[in-house]
């Protein structure tokens, strides 16, 4: 499962920030920091030319190990067996591209190199909607990139994976929204009977 | 910051490119001068001013419903920058009841980004989004179903489910595929509550749209995770649509880049991996599919490995074939392989060396053919891969490579500052010492592993003491205290006086880990002055010194003073005088007022051990004695001469606890007449609690007598409490012991004993093989050193690093006896016996190699003048690998992005890239640079072998430039870079 999307400058100020598991906004604004620039310098200080994944269960993972520690050797070892298979190993993919890092955090559900290209998929749908995007086109529209977003992942699982159907989507969606604005000028009694 | 002035600029050039329309100028305005501030307080200013200016606005009454939608975002942009925005939340709900679309959805938009599911005010969307889940419009319905995902919890559940479950059936497919996913999110968040939906996801498998097959998937991947055998009977199902996919049977819409559905492939073949796992007959039904993706698949694009690596989980999960094994192995060692070549190449690396991870647990031969590779990921500047190396290293230990991997993961944990993976790396690093060092019955195996679980633990308690666990202690000091069992005393106090001898040096360090300060307190107190090197004064000033200079807690001191205890006590038991130093005694003061009870005890039990005379202090804290075990003879057999000769000089014999409890404060007269009558016993206590002995009926007449002067109850409970004090008390009477002290006896042996562990076996020495463990213990421990820091160029260090790893499988390759075989062959020969040559030489030749510069510690099996000159396979896996990456490939990728630079979207479809005229010249770079590198002679030999290295480059060029759009691609952000 996708655990967050988080799209960030290359100073570490959040663009757009998605949990699908709730996190109040203090946490979130950690997360993103250390996400930046946590333990063992994440991604401010990863070289270039180095891979695009990185383990974060110190950011994220709730922390079992910990208190594995402090169970008796034996059974440790048995249960760390056991705790294999279900292992959370939240692991996250990220891109630079130009001022920006997309970020995907995701547990061991997903396949690395798949979410490396769920991030092309998003990037490319923004480039197409954009016409060459921008930071800026990204700071203005978070709206849009949300509803991008939402066509691309749902509940943190992987919805549609074509830019094309996106993108269809996407319009078709402020297609209707404009339709409908243009009657929200119309007093709302009226607007009533028309809405949908 | 220069990326902030452009927007800036741009702002004030008014290009409005892309369209950012429907916001207004203060929006722009806010975001812009938000881009423009020169620090977080100046931003953090800006947006406090915004939230004030929203809070005052968005209460005004009658908002244009188009103006309430911009203060909604600006709120959710103010929230997204860390501020708190919750003042606005309940505007945001109400825009959840607008009829406009556009409205509705930004109002869903922030309650998602707003809420948690426990907010006391979803109980005021619940109903809006059930209203909106049976709307005609379906985007209207895709809205709600969004919000339902994020918003509903356990309680709220059972309000929408069955609108969503009738969606199900929906026309639209985009909407049948959300509520898929809602009704999965439903089951992640309560699987009880939808679990008589189950059903319907697998109905849902047989959906026309491969959309909405797809989609099923995942919630049938957490089913199937939680409970394999009931699914079993899709396995045949989910063979055929994988079968269907790769064929190539989607609508062409699905392709990604040249691969038919990726993301359905994938996730069906986590589904068999689980499904197969284990399961002969299942992984039956897979082999076929899994061959054919295996040949199908390419792995030019990112995507096509993405798949092949899962057929290699898969392959490695389900029950093991040959074939698919081998195809697994050799896509693996392509990940591997070919990252000598791209210089985008780490996510491969990485990737390959979790599939070799996966592959060695079925095989673990497969790891021979990649020595090298794997010792380049693990000298890597990338952090991620190094983590990924070690955890395979981890999986690939043995009792022959132990010190290597530990050795190495300390450095690296030394290295690293973050605590969670230094906590990690730690205690894998204690674990894999303990399990594999104690095992090995060899006997010099033994004492070396033994000396090296030592250093391990010591090194791990220096660099991250405060995270490792308790137990790791004791297991230590236990490790001390006990040695190596049962044969070898004289390496036992060699590795106890080098413990007490490295202590001493760290205590030295200025700040120690407080579970390291108990151990080496402990340590010190035992075996301080063991060996006669260090004179009492000189450890317990050392002792001293603990509790002052670091800043330690009650339990280093408790540790501290026991310790100066059992020295004081070894000192006076060979009945040397110790003089008090003063800090010691200034200590002893200090702890006697101490808050804490237990300090208390433990500083007056020294005061009073000061006093006893040598005997008794021998007896109370014998010499080396944590071993043994606490034996409570409670007939105290042991005096039973001493008492008889008491008695015959005319003492008085012995009275049963029992009798005592109401003699005690009797009178003298009565006792002539308890001497007759000591077989019977009186109990005129009414409530007393009841003894397990049986009492014998009392007399009446004793009874009588004695109501006279009765006992006071309190003082009868007291006695039946304090049982062992009172059986000891007579003893010591007797043996003329200082009254006050003995008490404490018990509570002290208990203290300083091992409590946690079990009974420990006797030590009986035996002479021949302690010479031996003497002996070696120094050369190994020292060619250990060389085989990781004598260096003799970086290959050959390289290579006797790989030598050391996989010491055992390239020892095969050599044909030389593997250490497996060596163990048990040493075992049965005595070391002395010089017929037995193979199990002897390794010996030898460590010998030699002490002095001279080392071979591998683990080559053991070799004699030293094969080893060096000739070591053939190595020089042909540097032909199979390839040259390492160096600035040859790095030049080679920049020449082919800087000529190949068009759009970006353009070359992500193209895969095979057209410019073979920057291939062989980064190929031509290659090989003049290979010329100077030892190498160079191989590189021929690369052209000849398997792979097509030519295409492979290609393959380089098609994904650097496809995959990494960076700075060198100008469109993407070209408005950015103006």
């Amino acid at each position: 499962m996708i655990r967050a999307v988080i799209v960030m400058n290359t100073q570490g100020k959040p663009r757009l920030l998605k949990f699908y598991e709730f996190q109040p906004p203090e946490k979130q604004q950690e997360l993103t920091r250390s996400v930046f620039a946590g333990q063992g310098a994440l991604l401010s200080g990863r070289p270039d030319n180095v891979s695009n994944f990185v383990e974060a269960d110190a950011i994220f993972g709730p922390v079992i190990f910990s208190s594995l520690l402090f169970v008796s050797f034996v059974a440790e070892i048995t249960k760390k067996k056991k705790q294999e298979e279900f292992k959370e190993g939240t692991r996250l993919v990220y891109k630079h591209l130009a001022t920006l890092y997309f970020v995907f955090v995701f547990d061991s559900c997903e396949n690395e190199l798949a979410m490396l290209d769920l991030i092309q998929v998003l990037v490319e749908t923004l480039d197409r909607c954009f016409k060459n995007v921008c930071e800026l086109d990204i700071v203005f529209n978070f709206n849009k990139m949300h509803t991008i977003l939402d066509e691309i992942i749902f509940g943190g699982q992987v919805l549609e994976t074509s830019s094309e159907r996106v993108l269809k989507a996407v319009e078709e969606i402020s297609r209707l929204e404009k339709s409908s604005s243009s009657v929200s000028f119309v007093p709302k009694s009226v607007s009533g009977r028309f809405g949908r | 910051m220069e990326q902030l002035k452009t927007i800036g600029r741009e702002l004030a050039m008014g290009s409005q490119g892309g369209g950012w329309t429907g916001q207004s100028k203060e929006f722009l305005d806010l975001v812009k001068s938000i881009g423009e501030a020169r620090s977080k307080a100046e931003e953090d200013r800006i947006i406090l001013r915004e939230i004030e200016s929203l809070r005052r606005r968005i209460a005004e009454p009658d908002v244009p419903r188009r103006r309430m939608k911009e203060y909604i975002i600006r709120l959710v942009y103010a929230e997204m920058l860390g501020h708190d925005a919750s003042f606005g939340y309940i505007h945001a709900v109400k825009m959840t009841h607008d009829d406009s679309l556009s409205l509705k959805r930004t109002g869903y938009l922030a309650v998602t980004l707003f809420l948690s599911d426990d907010h006391d005010l979803i109980i005021l969307i619940v109903n809006t989004i059930q209203k909106d889940l049976r709307s005609d419009n379906y985007l209207i319905v895709c809205a709600a179903l969004t919000a339902a995902c994020k918003l509903i919890n356990e309680e709220t559940i059972p309000a929408v489910l069955p609108q969503v479950v009738d969606l199900l059936a929906h026309p639209k497919e985009a909407v049948r595929k959300k509520a898929v996913m809602a009704l999965h999110r439903f089951y992640q968040r309560s699987p009880a509550s939808v679990s008589h939906l189950i059903s319907n996801f697998r109905k849902r498998l047989c959906d026309n749209d491969p959309g909405v097959m797809g989609a099923t998937l995942c919630p049938l991947f957490d089913l199937i995770t939680a409970d394999v055998n009931s699914y079993k009977d899709l396995v045949i199902s989910f063979v055929s649509i994988l079968k269907q996919v790769a064929e190539r049977r989607l609508p062409k819409a699905y392709d990604y880049h040249q691969m038919a559905a990726p993301f359905i492939q994938i996730k069906l073949l986590k589904i068999l991996a689980l499904l197969g796992s284990g399961d002969k007959q299942a992984s039956g039904h897979i082999y076929n599919v899994l061959g054919d993706i295996f040949r199908k698949c390419e792995s030019s694009s990112n995507i096509g490995n993405a798949v092949l690596y899962e057929c290699i989980c898969c392959v490695s999960s389900i029950y093991p074939n040959a074939k698919l094994l081998d195809a697994a192995a050799e896509s693996t060692s392509k990940f591997l392989k070919a990252c000598l070549l791209f210089s985008e190449s780490h996510n491969l690396k990485y990737l390959g060396i979790d599939a070799l991870g996966r592959l060695i647990k079925i095989n673990p031969d497969v790891a021979e053919e990649h020595q090298l590779a794997v010792i380049d990921c693990l000298e890597d500047p990338d952090d991620t891969l190094k983590r990924k190396t070690f955890e395979l290293l981890y999986k690939m230990t043995k009792s022959t490579n132990v010190e290597v991997i530990v050795d190495r993961m300390i450095d690296y944990m030394i290295s690293i500052n973050d605590n969670h993976y230094k906590t990690e790396i730690a205690s894998r690093c204690v674990e894999l010492a303990e399990q594999f060092a104690p095992s090995n019955q060899w006997f010099i195996q033994f004492s070396v592993s033994n000396n090296f679980t030592f250093q391990t633990m010591n090194k791990v308690f220096e660099h991250a003491g405060d995270l490792v666990n308790v137990r790791v202690a004791h297991n230590l000091m236990r490790l001390i205290a006990e040695g190596f069992g049962e044969d070898d005393e004289g390496a036992d106090s060699q590795l106890r006086s080098s413990a007490v001898n490295s202590y001493l040096r760290i205590l030295g360090e200025p700040k120690l880990p407080s579970l390291f300060l108990q151990v080496i307190c402990w340590v010190l107190g035992e075996y301080g002055t063991a060996d006669g090197k260090y004179s009492a004064s000189y450890i317990i000033g050392k002792l001293c010194d603990v509790t002052e200079a670091h800043l330690c807690n009650d339990t280093v001191k408790a540790y501290a003073i026991s310790a100066i205890m059992k020295i004081c006590a070894f000192e006076i038991a060979a009945g040397r005088k110790v003089e008090m130093l003063p800090e010691c005694q200034s200590l002893i003061d200090e702890l006697s007022a101490s808050h804490s009870t237990d300090l208390q005890q433990r500083a007056y039990e020294l005061q009073a051990l000061l006093c006893l005379h040598s005997q008794a202090v021998e007896s109370v804290i014998p010499l080396d004695a944590s071993c043994e075990d606490i034996e409570v003879d409670r007939n105290l057999s042991f005096l039973d001469s001493f008492v008889q000769q008491s008695i015959e000089k005319g003492a008085r014999p012995y009275i049963p606890e029992i009798e005592r409890s109401g003699m005690f404060s009797v009178s003298n007269y009565t006792s002539q007449h308890q001497h007759e009558t000591s077989s019977h016993t009186l109990r005129f206590e009414a409530y007393e609690l009841p003894k397990p002995s049986p009492t014998p009926a009392a007399p009446q007449i004793s009874v009588s007598t004695r109501t006279t002067d009765l006992v006071p109850v309190p003082e009868t409970t007291y006695y039946t409490e304090n049982n062992q004090a009172s059986k000891l008390q007579p003893v010591l009477d007797a043996s003329s012991a200082d009254h006050g002290i003995k008490l404490h006896l018990v509570g002290v042996q208990k203290k300083w004993g091992r409590p946690t562990y079990s009974a420990s076996s006797s030590t009986t020495s035996s002479s021949e093989k302690k010479t031996n463990g003497v002996t070696h213990l120094d050369g190994v421990s020292l060619q250990s050193q060389g085989t990781l820091y004598d260096s003799k160029g970086q290959q050959s260090e390289k290579q006797k690093l790989a030598a050391s790893l996989f010491g055992a499988s390239a020892g095969k390759t050599e044909k030389k006896p593997t250490s497996t075989q060596r163990a048990p062959k040493a075992n049965t020969a005595t070391a002395e016996r010089p017929g037995v040559a193979r199990a002897v030489s390794p010996e030898i030749s460590k010998q030699k190699a002490a002095s001279s510069p080392p071979p591998d510690l683990l080559d053991l099996g070799e004699p030293i003048s094969t080893t060096t000159p000739t070591i053939d396979p190595f020089e042909q896996l540097e032909g199979l690998i390839g040259p390492t990456p160096g600035p040859s490939t790095l030049d080679n990728s920049v020449t082919t992005s800087e000529q190949k630079a068009p759009d970006l979207m353009a070359l992500y479809t193209d895969t095979p890239p057209s410019s073979s005229s920057s291939i062989s010249s980064g190929l031509g770079d290659l090989h003049s640079a290979d010329k100077n590198s030892p190498m160079a002679k191989n590189v021929p030999s690369i052209k000849k072998g398997p792979n097509p290295q030519d295409s492979l480059q290609k393959d380089a060029t098609a994904r650097h430039v496809g995959v990494t759009p960076t700075g060198n691609n100008p469109n993407l952000f070209r408005d950015l870079l103006g």
